[in-house]
């Protein structure tokens, strides 16, 4: 299990990176996505992933070694909210973009370079 | 002791306070009385500091390392006394300078949001809380740079929002590293651990990582490339908050972590850092030098100044990191002064673009004084508070003998007083240009008059900076300690985690 | 959008969506549930039936505006606080009481719920804040 959703993380940060690099600004959010996913992945691959032994819902632990570890649950709980509203934000940004100039292009960008 | 929250509780309630509020000038009177009080509060904790040394809040009542833990060091509560004074003359500025289609309640929502931020980065004692705080800052971050909807601004806005985004994804994966070999996310604890037990590999990665995305945050050498690309597209008033704070919270970051718990593998990463504060100084010196841009030249200056923290925590002795600490607070006062300069010359010639701009030095004699203190202070003339910060950390690299960083300091120092002096020759000295057009071909607007309100900001950290000069002795002291506690983390530690040392 | 089965449908939908938010919000921090999921749940209430109506409307006939809520919600955030400080507790500690209810048994609330409420409204307000500004297009 762990070394097919290791497998998965690659596969998705692989994703996400071509995504980044692509030139149209919708394409990078989605990279990001992806990424993002692949990076909440990895906080759960690390810290051990546990199977069918969900913790403190019934109250009668016998082994806490055995169940899973709550800690990382909660911080990609708090880091798929905080992507979230980032993700809108971006989309929120890209659309006000698109609506003032009227392109998706990335190589367009370079108004504040120089 | 609930005190030790009240930086984070205080701007969070000030924020519902702006929600209400209608009124502009309503706001703008409740910005500067709410900032005031924050600076009242960070002093009071710095007494408590003084008093009773490290002070924390284990919120919830969670003992550490279970829970999230609260802590005020001296380090941290340096940083919260130089950001509340900032934020305080900042607030100021604000009522004369976010005017137009800038003025807007929305500004202080995001404005206290930040400090929000930034105040429970700096007094946190938990890595994943960290990360919450650094989210935040980034998100109000954000919003504030692209209050106005220019077009410049949104696309700045990208610019910033793309990098800063795969900084924290980068972090986020470190922490997942970190805690999957120490089970630990509490900052003391991971010290006790990573200090008493070898450990893999695992660490290093999770090093790099981190190191990745503190650098985009702090903007070193080759990851600063947001910075100058999104720092002058805003309002004067965000690009100083800006410069004052947020580069400044990822070297926070950089320090806390390297003196605490990345002690694996402790010379090479030193190395890096060092190179890397080299290459920052040099760079950053150097493309400030090549633009006439007044924001463009102060981004590029910011960047340059970075490199010097990062030599200090390179170098990595008491001597050092007091110097890095010194030179912090020294350009966050000075760097966020400049920039309120810049936007009063704006304000009285139309353009940041030097070569439009002239003969101020008879338009307005207070403003060159005012420029000439922090200039004077950035390129280190004594008794300026730049020339001990600069003095520290050249003592500390030549008593390690690590000459090589300690000549491109003094290189650099060149570079930076180089930039001041174009500033003062093309805004100040020169005579003012006849032309209509800006060279850009912009309508050169009707100069407006600065009143006593815009001046007062930069009166007040200019003081600041004389201050740090003159009394530089008993800063000193207190920042020593500071230093001390870093390298010898083992107060921190018992403190945190409650253990009694008898 | 413009489905008859959909218009026919959302009333009882939203309904039940309203219901399942409130479950969820009660029974949460312990169990399941929560704050924050009951907030979504009542969020997409209120987007179901702009989907199944038109966006303007709905967003017309809301009685409190998505920054209304997120504002309530920041202010039940803060109340929840106050409990832990008036026992001079940690802060954020949670203080429970118990009700005794009669027949019903016994009730036990504490400043939990508090924060969990107003994590279900800052999240009510913040999503429909999101859905409506990146739905308003010309």
């Amino acid at each position: 299990m762990e070394i097919l959703l290791a497998l998965l993380v690659g596969v998705l940060y692989t994703t996400g990176i071509y995504m980044v690099l692509r030139r149209s600004i919708l394409k990078f959010i989605i990279g990001i996505i992806f990424i993002g996913n692949a990076t909440n992945l990895i906080v759960f691959l690390a810290s051990g992933i546990v199977a069918g032994e969900p913790a403190f819902v019934d109250g009668s632990v016998q082994n806490a070694s055995q169940m899973a570890d709550p800690l990382p649950q909660a911080f990609v709980l708090t880091s798929v909210v905080i992507s979230f509203g980032l993700v809108v934000f971006a989309l929120a940004l890209k659309l006000k973009f698109f609506e003032i100039t009227g392109t998706d292009d990335l190589d367009q960008l370079k108004k504040t370079d120089n | 002791m609930a005190t030790v929250a009240l930086p984070i509780l205080f701007p969070f309630l000030l924020i519902l306070v702006f929600v209400v509020i209608k009124s502009s000038r309503a706001a703008q009177i409740v910005g500067v009385l709410g900032s005031a009080s924050l600076l009242a509060i960070s002093l009071f904790l710095f007494i408590q500091v003084n008093e009773q040394g490290i002070l924390t809040l284990n919120v919830g009542g969670w003992e550490a390392p279970m829970g999230i833990t609260l802590v005020v060091d001296h380090l941290s509560v340096i940083m919260l006394i130089v950001t509340s004074f900032i934020v305080f003359a900042i607030s100021i500025y604000a009522i004369g300078f976010m005017v137009g289609n800038h003025k807007t309640n929305k500004f202080y929502i995001f404005f206290f949001a930040l400090i929000m931020g930034v105040n429970g980065a700096f007094t946190t004692g938990d890595v994943f809380n960290l990360y919450v705080w650094f989210e935040v800052i980034l998100i109000s971050s954000f919003v504030l740079i692209v209050i106005g909807d220019s077009k410049e601004q949104l696309e700045g806005g990208i610019k910033y929002m793309a990098l800063n985004l795969i900084g924290s994804l980068l972090f986020l994966a470190g922490l997942g590293l970190l805690y999957g070999e120490t089970g630990t996310l509490n900052m003391a604890h991971l010290a006790q651990i990573l200090r008493t037990s070898e450990h893999s590999l695992l660490i290093n990665s999770s090093t790099t990582l981190f190191f990745i995305a503190f650098g985009i945050k702090a903007a070193v050498f080759p990851l600063f490339f947001w910075l100058p690309a999104s720092y002058h597209t805003p309002n004067i008033t965000v690009t100083a908050l800006f410069a004052g704070l947020l580069t400044k919270v990822g070297v926070y970051a950089l320090m806390r972590f390297f003196t605490l718990f990345f002690i694996q593998d402790q010379v090479f990463w030193l190395n890096v850092l060092l190179v890397v504060a080299g290459f920052t100084m040099v760079v950053g010196g150097m493309a400030a030098s090549a633009h006439y841009d007044i924001r463009r030249i102060l981004s590029y200056h910011i960047i340059s100044q970075i490199g010097y923290m990062i030599m200090g925590l390179a170098i990595f002795t008491p001597l050092a990191i007091a110097g890095a600490i010194f030179f912090m607070i020294h350009n966050m006062v000075a760097k966020t002064n400049t920039f309120l300069i810049a936007g009063m010359i704006n304000k009285l010639k139309g353009t940041f673009y030097l070569k439009d701009i002239g003969g101020l030095i008879k338009q307005s004699p207070l403003l060159a004084v005012l420029f000439i203190i922090p200039a004077f202070a950035l390129a280190g003339v004594p008794p300026l508070s730049g020339f001990f910060a600069k003095f520290i950390l050249f003592k500390a690299g030549a008593e390690s003998e690590h000459y090589a960083i300690v000549a491109v300091a003094v290189f650099t120092a060149m570079l930076t007083l180089y930039s001041m002096v174009k500033i003062w020759n093309e805004a100040f000295l020169k005579e003012s240009p006849t032309k209509e057009f800006s060279a850009k071909g912009v309508l050169l607007k009707i100069p407006n008059k600065l009143s006593f309100i815009h001046f007062l900001p930069s009166i007040i950290l200019g003081l600041g900076t004389v201050f740090l000069g003159l009394f530089a002795q008993s800063v000193y002291q207190f920042i020593a300690e500071a230093a001390n506690q870093l390298i010898d983390p083992e107060i921190y530690i018992n403190t945190v985690l409650n253990i009694n040392m008898q | 959008m413009n489905s008859v089965i959909l218009q026919l449908a959302t009333p009882y939908v939203r309904s039940l969506l309203i219901f399942f938010a409130f479950v969820a919000l009660l029974r949460g921090h312990n169990n399941p549930g929560g704050g924050f999921i009951g907030g979504l749940l009542a969020a997409l209430a209120i987007v179901f039936s702009s989907f199944a109506f038109d966006r303007r409307p709905v967003q017309r006939k809301l009685k409190i505006k998505p920054g209304g809520y997120v504002a309530m919600g920041l202010v039940f955030l803060l109340l929840s606080f106050s409990p832990s400080l008036l026992k001079s507790q940690m802060l954020m500690e949670g203080v429970w009481v118990t009700i005794p209810m009669g027949i019903l048994g016994e009730l036990n609330v504490g400043s939990p719920l508090l924060f969990d409420i107003g994590v279900f409204m800052a999240v009510i307000g913040v999503t429909l804040m999101f859905f409506f500004t990146l739905t308003n297009r010309k």
